[in-house]
């Protein structure tokens, strides 16, 4: 095996030359088009238009998705409900957003997170105290960056970015304001960003939900349902794990608490074909949208990858669209998130981020590198177990939280 | 251009050979990258404070005087720190004097406990007990079901009942009292530390069940949280252990050594996959490797040994010994490679790389472009790409949807390449089949294609 080893370090010295001059001069080609790197295609706002027809790569490589599926919707939930008006919203968004807006509906980050009120936060309690702003001060900026999960490169970034700052006179010498402009910072990294999750103007909305194991996929599609039933949508699960034991029951499980329709398969099953079915199901019986839940994964295994390019492209047939590709991701993850980030981006064009678990004592900073080397935007952040437990992301509510 | 990749292979170290003494400066620039790769890695900051300051007071004066290669040494130095602290003693299941013993597991939503609960139940089945899994997670939907078909795939019986977790636990150690179980594994739902009512729920578990082995499962991939969920566990229940779950993925893992650090408890078990079969105990020597960024050698070699054909691995050695490697073969060698997973990845385990070359980034998009470029071509062209004229590059380039400067770099740098394998240290390393492995514990475990032969 030693053999395989010298292979495979030449090999990987040939391809890392030329991987870096194809790297190098996509880079520039990047900072001309100032598109950031990593983010392969944008998606153009689906304002009412048609939506962007996808190439079918190599034809017939897929066969039509044989019906897999097996129907278990609520009992009596197809006759029961009464027809509920289809509330159109103003522009493509989530229900939350609505809510959040009406002043109804889920709280906002920050009730839920228990804001300081306080400017500096726990974690900068020393800073305050410093009343000069030396390298020290600096210093503990960054420990309390790295604390959170920022990680060395970005935390380096920015607080490179505070010293030119200050420096240019641009922001005072007091921590006060220090600390305020780093805020300010980081907030303004999710500037422009497009929140809102899109829905296709003709054929059934599909959201995918990826990610690596444990991350709360499912979760988070339970809670999407049941913020979409308050809204009086009708949403379709597909219950495309259909690899972990008792995953279907869990989805299930959510499907009646929310009174959403689901679409199983046998385990073992071809999640392309389950969630396949699942659109076919949400289309003939008028849903608005199909949440899709896929099997948690790790990027670094090629052939689960694969897997799920092939389930987007499937997921993607007419009459579904895939308007969403939402990457789940944990917010006790350490620097791996980033990694995650770019694979998933990479193998199924991810469009957006959901953050759970942010009701714990972890800070998610992860998603700081994510949003500035990926592009991603966070679109959604999980608090909790609960149906309710879903809010819209606030880069400023964030930003508190960070520093607690 | 391989010379300045061989030269960076020492990345840091590099100006410091020849020195017969390393002064606190260069301990001092040494530590700081090693920071670096700690912080990198998810260690937890109050861990890194600890460990460097440990290594500086170690790596300090005379202990280096005596050294050949005082950089070999500080490496040496970090490596041994690591491998301390997250092995000292090796974890030793002791059995209860009186059956059954029971295993209570514990740690927050989506860490792997479920999983690591049937993992381990085989595991005891393996030494040769009966044990009884306990499914005390009421919290998330269809989690005793989980528990459930994962016990019917291990063939372990799993208890449970719709009370609360307090009861189910107790239940469940009593029922394998009754039916004679030797090993009792009780799985609670996943909880966060700040959730008091729940923390005073697992306590009570704890208390009801007094479990012989309390085990804390922690996701490789955590940050800096790490430290506080592990501290705030084990404040409520005393931990006997820990269990590290996801560590196939490519995490450095750095919570494990924050873990351990803090609770001052081994790591008892690692979960390699998503199998029942994917669980065994820890190897600190391993992982510290992985954490420090030195290079995973072990997993690149399993890795290969799973994915990569050895028969097609000989041939390319034999092709590249005879100098005879062609664009066939390579198109060949890379469908073997990508077997091995994202090549960033693999690269990421290759030894001594220093930070540019790690972070160069293989793009895997670029690999596709390589080969549809190879697949254009013709027997003939890639037998003997020296006859690959203008009007071909074109031809070869619209056929594989790319450019012909793409064409042009691909034929250069393999060229660069076949250049590279008849040099004398490239000829030197591969000429020997099964050469030594020169991994000195601590020391450059880099293939320098300098050092002829030291690969094993």
């Amino acid at each position: 095996m030693t053999v395989v080893l010298v292979v495979v370090i030449v090999l990987l010295l040939v391809l890392l030359s030329a991987g870096t001059v194809v790297t190098v001069r996509r880079r520039q080609a990047d900072a001309d088009g100032a598109a950031p790197a990593g983010l392969r295609r944008r998606r153009a706002p689906e304002a009412g238009a048609e939506p962007p027809s996808r190439p079918t790569g190599v034809a017939g490589a897929e066969p039509g998705a044989p019906p897999a599926g097996e129907v278990v919707g609520p009992p009596g939930s197809e006759a029961a409900r009464p027809e509920a008006p289809v509330r159109e919203a103003a522009e493509p968004g989530a229900a939350l957003a609505e809510e959040a807006a009406a002043g109804a509906g889920p709280p906002r980050l920050r009730d839920r997170l228990g804001r300081a009120r306080d400017l500096f936060g726990s974690s900068l309690a020393g800073l305050r105290s410093r009343g000069r702003v030396d390298e020290a001060a600096f210093e503990d900026l960054e420990e309390a960056l790295l604390l959170a999960d920022v990680g060395l490169p970005t935390a380096g970034r920015l607080l490179d970015a505070l010293r030119e700052q200050v420096r240019a006179g641009q922001v005072e010498d007091s921590p006060d304001a220090m600390v305020a402009a780093l805020r300010a910072d980081i907030a303004g990294l999710f500037d422009g960003e497009d929140r809102s999750l899109g829905r296709a103007a003709e054929g059934t909305t599909v959201w995918l939900f990826v990610g690596v194991n444990g991350v709360g996929k499912t979760t988070t599609i339970g809670k999407l349902a049941a913020a979409e039933a308050r809204a009086g949508r009708r949403v379709v699960l597909a219950a495309g794990d259909t690899f972990r034991a008792a995953a279907g029951e869990q989805l299930e499980l959510w499907a009646e608490r929310s009174g959403a329709g689901i679409v199983r398969g046998a385990e073992g099953a071809d999640p392309s074909s389950v969630i396949f079915d699942a659109v076919q199901h949400a289309a003939a019986r008028g849903a608005d949208l199909v949440l899709a839940d896929t099997a948690g994964r790790l990027h670094t295994k090629v052939n689960l990858m694969d897997e799920l390019a092939k389930v987007r492209r499937i997921a993607d047939r007419p009459p579904g669209h895939v308007s969403e590709v939402l990457l789940v991701l944990d917010a006790t993850t350490g620097q791996n998130g980033l990694v995650q980030a770019r694979q998933f981006a990479e193998a199924v064009d991810v469009t957006g981020v959901v953050l759970t678990k942010l009701d714990g004592t972890a800070k998610g900073g992860i998603v700081l590198a994510i949003r500035a080397e990926l592009g991603l935007p966070i679109k959604l952040v999980g608090l909790g177990e609960g149906a309710a437990d879903l809010v819209a992301f606030d880069p400023e509510d964030f930003v508190s939280a960070l520093f607690e | 251009m391989f010379e300045t990749l061989t030269d960076r292979f020492d990345g840091i170290f590099t100006r410091l050979r020849g020195r017969g003494r390393l002064g606190d400066a260069e301990v001092a620039e040494v530590l700081r990258e090693i920071r670096v790769a700690l912080l990198e890695a998810d260690v937890s900051l109050e861990v890194v404070r600890d460990l460097i300051e440990r290594i500086r007071l170690r790596c300090s004066g005379a202990e280096l005087s005596k050294s050949l290669t005082p950089s070999q040494q500080v490496i040496k130095v970090v490596n041994e720190e690591l491998t301390a602290t997250l092995g000292g003693e090796a974890f030793r299941l002791a059995y209860a004097s009186r059956p059954p013993t029971v295993v209570l597991l514990a740690g927050l939503q989506g860490s792997g406990k479920t999983t690591a609960a049937a993992k381990l139940a085989r595991w005891f089945k393996q030494q040769g007990r009966h044990p009884l899994l306990v499914g005390a997670d009421l919290q998330r939907p269809a989690a005793v079901e989980q528990l459930r078909v994962l016990g019917r795939t291990v063939g372990a019986a799993v208890f449970s009942e719709p009370s609360d977790p307090v009861e189910v636990a107790r239940h469940g150690v009593a029922e394998a009292e009754r039916v004679g179980r030797d090993v009792v594994i009780v799985d609670t739902a996943g909880r966060l530390t700040i959730d008091e009512a729940l923390m005073d729920e697992v306590r009570r578990v704890s208390e009801a069940v007094k479990p012989d082995y309390t085990f804390l499962v922690v996701d490789a991939m955590t940050g800096q949280d790490a430290v506080r969920t592990a501290r705030a566990f084990h404040d409520t229940l005393a931990l006997d252990g820990v269990v590290l779950t996801k560590i196939d993925g490519d995490a450095r893992g750095g919570a494990a050594l924050s873990v351990k650090q803090v609770v001052g408890r081994p790591i008892a078990f690692v979960s390699t996959g998503e199998r029942p079969e994917d669980f065994e105990t820890f190897h600190p020597d391993r992982m510290a490797s992985r954490i420090l960024g030195m290079g995973d050698v072990l997993t690149l070699i399993e890795r290969a040994e799973q994915e990569y054909d050895e028969d097609v691995a000989a041939k390319a050695m034999d092709r590249l010994r005879s100098g005879r490697f062609t664009l066939e073969d390579f198109h060949e060698q890379l469908q073997q490679m990508k077997r091995m997973g994202p090549l960033s990845s693999v690269l990421g385990m290759l030894p001594g790389m220093p930070k540019e070359v790690r972070n160069a980034q293989i793009d895997d998009r670029d690999v596709t472009r390589i080969e549809a470029i190879i697949r254009s071509m013709t027997a003939a062209e890639r037998e003997d790409p020296a006859m690959i004229n203008g009007s071909r590059r074109s031809r070869i380039a619209s056929g594989s949807g790319t450019t012909t400067t793409d064409v042009n770099n691909l034929l250069r740098q393999f060229k660069e390449m076949q250049r590279l394998i008849r040099t004398p240290a490239m000829a030197g390393m591969l000429a020997r089949p099964g050469g030594r492995k020169q991994k000195k514990r601590g020391g450059r475990v880099t293939p320098s294609l300098k050092d002829a032969g030291s690969l094993n």
